[in-house]
């Protein structure tokens, strides 16, 4: 049942999206951002569209995958919508009975509103649609480098993540084995309320957190054995390297982002 | 040639300033190039000694040389685990990377060995263990053996010279163990690379050049697996048996069966029985 849990939705391919620097894309994330939260009107939102259409395209990712990837903030949305609708000050659309309570402020305010959460999720996903996990930890590592200045452990941050990311498939199997074994020993983890139900994972956590702390225990050992001595002088496999395609892809998305708050500025 | 010179190792224990000895005034040397096999029941110690080969627990007395260094000196703490690289018992707590290639890099990234040769080192070491077309598998969907082989192929890439293999065959089944000891014997054989297994089966130490037993944290018996093996009764009492075949004729020869002692392999020992029962027939 757990094992149908997909994480870190990477969709493999060879697309000029795929074949990008991991530390290009998520400098282009961020960028998008900005880019998003500049655009006030029809004008600038549209160019957000144009581009975010485009990578999508490029990238070949299902359609289905970026819509099932919105399906938890729907009620989020939703909510979101109907707040700025009906508590938006001002000129009200109509006399009507209920459009009375709706002002034409607030019809636009509700729509931007949705239309920037979704192009902000649609967006993100793409990059971890299109970046493989260990990618987006490596890129991570060297684009939060200039942090060591500040002594943030980032090497060590980055390894707790890509092992997490490593150890997930391990501690799913490890808790399917952990039910079955106190269902054969007649636990119920399927009936009763709310409450009854989150009592019963108990006997599930317990001895998952145990075995999770063995495992980290061997796991250190394991890797002082082969030589880990912290991030200082370590060589890396795959060397992250710009090639041209990056730099023109970080030139057009630094454009885009400042094309955006002259939009904004404007008012389009 | 690892060397323990009167090592005595005790666990630390709550209360008590002495607390458990797990090993006491062990000598032994683990001459370069052999396979050697550390056997003996649950807390006899063979782990404990086995972790003193690189420096994951120190000596409480005595000490161990790795090639003459001392594994207490800490500056050559990274050149002693280089040189002897170590397998554990469960192959999923070893493995650190998503991507098979990227696990066996780890060992070569960490002692910042250049990109070229990390490349290198890591196809190499996979093909020396046959998990050569696994480059980019994720480990959590191999087998036990394969992963078993995936953390032996981790170690290699680091290119040592000794290989110590701590209860790594325990959680296989039949065909992941027979896969990880072929390995070992090919790499002990063909690279020369000194190879100690600790074990408790008896049929996997009949495969070493010698066979270390350990008892009580001291070393019990010391020799050739047949030595070992014919002393049937010795192994007894300290809880162990010798391998099946090796039990088999003992049993046949208390029966009054004329046996050689020593035919280890099932084909060795079956030939001594056709032997004995044609002569009894005459």
């Amino acid at each position: 049942m757990l094992k149908d849990i997909t994480l870190g939705q990477y969709f493999p391919g060879d697309t000029p999206v795929h074949r990008l620097d991991p530390r290009t894309k998520i400098i282009c994330v961020v960028l998008y951002i900005v880019a998003l939260f500049c655009a006030k009107w029809f004008v600038s939102y549209g160019v957000i569209i144009a581009v975010l259409t485009l990578c999508v395209c490029l990238s070949r990712v299902p359609l289905r995958a970026l819509s099932r990837g919105l399906r938890p903030v729907y009620i989020i949305v939703a909510f979101t919508a109907l707040m700025n609708l009906f508590f938006t000050a001002g000129e009200p659309v109509s006399d009507l009975p209920v459009l009375r309570y709706i002002s034409q402020t607030g019809v636009y305010t509700a729509l931007f509103m949705v239309l920037r959460i979704v192009l902000l999720i649609t967006g993100t996903f793409l990059l971890t649609y299109t970046t493989s996990p260990i990618a987006l930890t490596d890129a991570l590592d060297q684009l939060l480098a200039p942090l060591k200045k500040l002594r943030v452990p980032v090497h060590e941050l980055t390894l707790m993540m890509s092992l997490a990311l490593r150890f997930i498939p391990t501690l799913i199997e490890e808790t399917d084995k952990i039910m079955s074994a106190q269902k054969a020993r007649g636990a119920d983890f399927e009936s009763g309320n709310l409450i009854r139900r989150a009592k019963a994972l108990i006997p599930i956590l317990v001895p998952l957190f145990v075995s999770a702390f063995r495992r980290a225990d061997e796991l250190a050992t394991a890797m002082e054995c082969r030589c880990y001595h912290g991030g200082e002088g370590r060589t890396a496999l795959y060397v992250l390297r710009y090639r041209a395609a990056d730099y023109a892809v970080l030139a057009s998305f630094v454009l885009l982002a400042a094309g955006q708050i002259v939009l904004g500025r404007l008012g389009w | 040639m690892i060397e323990t010179r009167n090592l005595t190792f005790s666990y630390p224990n709550e209360g008590d300033v002495r607390g458990t000895e797990a090993l006491h005034e062990v000598n032994l040397r683990i001459e370069t190039g052999s396979f050697t096999a550390i056997l003996g029941h649950n807390g006899s110690g063979k782990s404990t000694l086995a972790k003193h080969f690189n420096a994951v627990l120190l000596p409480s007395g005595g000490s161990v040389l790795v090639e003459g260094m001392d594994t207490a000196d800490e500056t050559l703490l990274m050149e002693i685990r280089r040189r002897v690289g170590m397998v554990f018992q469960n192959p999923d707590n070893q493995i650190v990377a998503n991507v098979v290639e990227e696990d066996v890099a780890f060992a070569p990234e960490n002692l910042g060995v250049p990109t070229e040769e990390i490349r290198r080192r890591v196809d190499d070491a996979l093909a020396a263990v046959g998990m050569g077309e696994y480059v980019r598998h994720a480990p959590h969907l191999l087998s036990g053996g394969q992963k078993q082989r995936l953390a032996i192929a981790g170690v290699l890439a680091m290119e040592p010279r000794y290989i110590v293999l701590d209860e790594a065959t325990a959680m296989l089944d039949p065909v992941g163990r027979r896969d990880v000891m072929s390995a070992i014997r090919r790499l002990n054989r063909e690279r020369g690379i000194t190879a100690v297994l600790i074990t408790h089966h008896m049929d996997e130490a009949a495969q070493a050049d010698r066979v270390v037993v350990m008892n009580e944290g001291t070393v019990a018996m010391d020799g050739t697996p047949r030595e070992i093996f014919d002393r049937v009764e010795e192994l007894h009492r300290i809880g162990l048996a010798s391998p099946d075949t090796v039990e088999l004729l003992y049993e046949l020869r208390r029966g009054g069966m004329e046996l050689p002692p020593d035919a280890i392999t099932v084909e060795e020992c079956a030939a001594a029985i056709a032997a004995a029962l044609k002569s009894e027939r005459k």
